[in-house]
């Protein structure tokens, strides 16, 4: 038996190692997304189309894969990390793993949506708006400013999910626009209009397509995914108004791994993100919708111009920094513990 | 009983129980590098911590008490007593393992949660179902089986003379219930309480789902928010430091109740005891548990599954076999590893008890830090097997082997010393006995710990999806695909799947039932 049970772990260990073939080949490009196999999927499968390279992808949550680049030191795997969000990106970048992109990479993309140091771009953006039941509510009611969400009309209705890293950012946004005073004092105001919390966005349409909440705070893209689900939910965006804190414009973006020995093929990568058929693709095909950040690329049908839309006054690798003190705000305020 | 401890193990098995538990210390000595470094520790010695361990524990105790509530007596009911369709019940019982809890968790939401499916049906809104009852009711549902098992093997064992003699000394049977039946148990209970606790301890995906502040949600909370490793360490400590707690618990009700059979061998069938009048309230109690527990997410599956077909659902074939390899080598592997600590801890000095204890602590850590930890050490010093099927595989074992060392050990503890004293006493050496009579007796219960490793495997999620090789799907992480955009219909087929491959495992489960007795059930 005691034989037996040895002979069995020998077997597994050499059946095990021969999985090997599973790992990528040695010309793979490696790229690490934090961006789900559904939506970018196909896009991928383009760039090897277009350019003959190989691509192998890792799919997992952006900041996991950002803690596993921190763990693994200089000897990662990966050429291109393609995040979410900026926090994501810049948590890579402040362990000094990202090369410096090329500046004619850089330059497709507004300042506005990139990191100031050149080591990583936005390349598909998102905006924060109000997302309704269109049974229970008509969009001229919609508050076109954060604060309206404050009003008494709203009580008990409000969708918020304080855990989603695009909520704090918003929250992080506010700060630097207005202050730590004035935003604490939203907070309080909304938290007394006994808003209701949720784990993330998705939850947040999905509790607003069952009639459950009446308004809520999330990104653009999601309404989209909810339709392509339910194409009869009733739900619907609302854009607010320019400049106002709550209308803040984010990112997903990527950056190249530095010690890649495929800097060539990981810059190619990106700079086909930015590219016209990488850009018309969020336009165009994807369920999600998110903007092109391309100038020139229109967004989807349906969607204001972006360059129509203007958030705070904030940059957004400024984001990241701010992030401690506006969850110890939150949980102050008693929207996390 | 009275030579052990008295006894120096085979020199190989020292090695081999040493080799392993070096093995399942890995996440632990990177927790300490980690959490050594910068002002980790002002993240713990906050106020907020100590709210974040009371709610810990509150759930933790919830969820040990509610299993220990129906599986108790829902074994006791298939086991012991002539209630109707018991086989039935005894499988339905122990099906809610193979879910994954995050899939019960959402099934349950979808089914009770304020606008779920009940509340379509009924017309109106039901009360919040997230927080602490959400979580507690779906953390039950996916570890009740663990106790159930474990109390129905042994009560399936119990020798019938024990209770017999109580009974004939002119005790009532509610006596006899809890001066000879319950004591017998207590081992499994324990094992089996040990089990939850430490589920509930790592589990990040229910606590998530509903909303509830457990340390595994600050932990994550840590990596997903801050990007920060060095607080997520120090956080991860304090699980352990819980968790250490939690053994040294389970360990003095282990001290208290040791009963061994009086034979390995046969012992008469038991009688099943009459129900009477108690036998709708029975059946009521039965179709309450099952219904809740197993037939309410399937149904919530299924609804889906039905939605999904009207667009066209995929059948995730090579994700299922890719889940069964990884599964079932780590299953293989675990128990390979888990023998030599279960002998070393039930026969030897109480050193090597200490040894196996220890073998436990870092089994109450989220996915998420086993699998940061194998990264670390992978990718910086054996950079060949990193993201590989075999660190995968590896993963796997050091996360369940406490499943397997649980149930080995069970068994060899029913197992009498002086069954192995004879073998000795016939000439036989140290390691002929181990190997010839004290194995084979305790081969059903090897079987269970292979079945319980492969069935977690199949629903491990975290460290599947930064250790797998690239382009390696498996059931999990294809819900895992879905799930993330929202996209249950088509995670439905996953789900169902990886369901009904894990069912069939459950038979190696009951299987340990019918062994070492070879009563003519």
């Amino acid at each position: 038996m005691l034989r037996k049970a040895l002979l069995t772990s020998v077997c597994a260990f050499a059946l095990a190692g021969c999985g090997g073939g599973f790992s990528p080949g040695e010309d793979d490009l490696v790229v690490y997304s934090g961006r789900e196999e559904e939506l970018v999927g196909p896009l991928i499968e383009r760039f090897e189309e277009e350019t003959g390279i190989d691509v192998a992808v890792r799919y997992a949550n952006s900041s996991e894969l950002a803690a596993t680049l921190a763990e693994e030191g200089g000897n990662s795997p990966a050429d291109v990390f393609w995040a979410q969000d900026p926090g994501a990106l810049g948590a890579v970048e402040a362990e000094g793993r990202f090369a410096e992109l090329p500046q004619t990479v850089l330059d497709r993309v507004p300042e506005r949506f990139r990191d100031p140091d050149g080591t990583w771009t936005g390349v598909s953006g998102r905006v924060r708006v109000i997302a309704y039941n269109t049974d229970d509510v008509a969009e001229s009611e919609v508050p076109d400013r954060i604060d309206g969400v404050a009003d008494e009309r709203w009580r008990g209705k409000i969708g918020i999910a304080p855990p989603n890293a695009s909520f704090q950012a918003f929250v992080s946004a506010m700060r630097l626009d207005r202050g730590d005073e004035a935003t604490r004092e939203w907070l309080d105001a909304v938290k007394a209009n006994e808003p209701r919390f949720y784990e993330n966005n998705i939850a947040i349409l999905e509790a607003l397509a069952e009639g459950e909440i009446e308004i809520g705070l999330v990104n653009h893209y999601y309404l989209a995914l909810i339709k392509s689900e339910d194409p009869d939910a009733p739900v619907e965006n609302h854009f607010l108004a320019s400049g106002d804190d709550g209308a803040l414009i984010s990112v997903a973006g990527a950056g190249v791994i530095d010690g890649s020995d495929k800097q060539e093929q990981a810059e190619r990568f990106v700079e086909f993100l930015l590219s016209e058929t990488g850009q018309r693709f969020y336009a165009e095909e994807t369920e999600e919708a998110e903007y092109p950040l391309v100038e020139g690329v229109e967004p989807r049908a349906g969607l204001p111009p972006l360059d129509s839309l203007e958030g705070p006054d904030v940059e957004l690798d400024q984001l990241g920094e701010e992030l401690e003190t506006t969850l110890e705000m939150l949980a102050e305020a008693g929207y996390t513990t | 009983m009275s030579r052990r401890g008295s006894r120096r193990p085979p020199l190989a098995l020292a090695t081999a129980g040493i080799a392993v538990a070096a093995l399942l210390f890995l996440p632990l000595v990177y927790l300490v590098i980690r959490a050594g470094t910068g002002d980790a520790w002002d993240v713990v010695f906050r106020e907020r911590t100590l709210d974040l361990i009371w709610n810990t524990a509150i759930l933790v105790a919830g969820v040990v008490a509610a299993t220990l509530l129906v599986a108790v007596p829902l074994a006791w009911l298939v086991v012991r007593t002539d209630l109707p369709g018991r086989r039935f019940w005894a499988v339905a019982g122990a099906l809610p393992l193979v879910i994954p809890s995050y899939v019960g968790a959402l099934c349950l939401l979808g089914a009770l949660g304020p606008r779920g499916l009940l509340a379509d049906a009924l017309g109106r809104e039901l009360p919040e179902l997230r927080g602490y009852w959400g979580a507690l009711l779906a953390l039950t549902l996916s570890t009740y089986p663990y106790v159930f098992l474990l109390a129905s093997a042994a009560l399936r064992e119990l020798d019938p003379a024990l209770e017999e003699a109580s009974r004939s000394l002119g005790r009532s049977r509610a006596t006899t219930f809890r001066r000879v039946t319950l004591p017998t148990l207590r081992p499994s209970l324990a094992a089996g309480s040990l089990l939850v606790s430490l589920y509930v301890l790592s589990d990040f995906g229910v606590v998530s789902l509903m909303n509830y502040d457990a340390l595994t949600r600050a932990i994550f909370l840590q990596y997903r928010s801050l990007f920060d490793r060095t607080p997520a360490a120090a956080l991860a400590l304090v699980l352990v430091a819980l968790t250490m707690l939690l053994l040294l618990a389970e360990s003095r009700l282990h001290r208290k109740g040791r009963l061994h059979r009086t034979s390995p061998g046969v012992s008469r069938a038991l009688r099943p005891q009459p129900l009477g009048r108690w036998r709708v309230p029975a059946l009521a109690f039965c179709g309450l548990t099952v219904g809740g527990f197993l037939f309410l997410p399937a149904f919530v599956l299924v609804y889906w599954l039905v939605r999904g077909i009207e667009r066209g659902v995929d059948v995730p074939v090579s994700e299922a076999a890719n889940s069964v390899l990884a599964s079932g080598l780590a299953a293989g592997l675990a128990v390979g590893g888990a023998v030599p600590l279960a002998l070393l801890a039930v026969r030897y000095r109480s050193r090597w008890r200490l040894l196996e204890r220890a073998a436990f602590a870092a089994n109450a850590l989220p996915g998420i830090v086993i699998a940061l930890a194998l990264v670390f050490f992978a990718a910086r010093y054996v950079p060949f097997v990193y993201q590989t099927l075999t660190l995968l595989v590896l993963a796997y074992v050091i996360r369940f082997l406490p499943q397997a060392l649980a149930a080995i050990e069970t068994a060899l503890r029913r197992i009498s010393p002086s069954v192995e004293e004879a073998a000795r006493s016939l000439g036989r050496s140290e390691t002929a006995v181990l190997a010839r009579v004290t194995l084979p007796l305790a081969r059903a219960g090897i079987g269970a710990g292979a079945a319980l490793v492969f069935l977690s495997a199949m629903k491990e999620l975290p460290a599947t999806l930064l250790l797998r090789p690239i382009g390696f799907e498996t059931l999990s992480t294809a819900i895992w695909r879905e799930t993330s955009v929202a996209a249950y219909s088509q995670a439905a087929p996953a789900a169902l799947l990886l369901i009904l491959l894990s069912a069939p495992f459950l038979l190696l489960l009951w299987r340990r039932d019918r062994a070492p007795s070879a009563s003519p059930d």
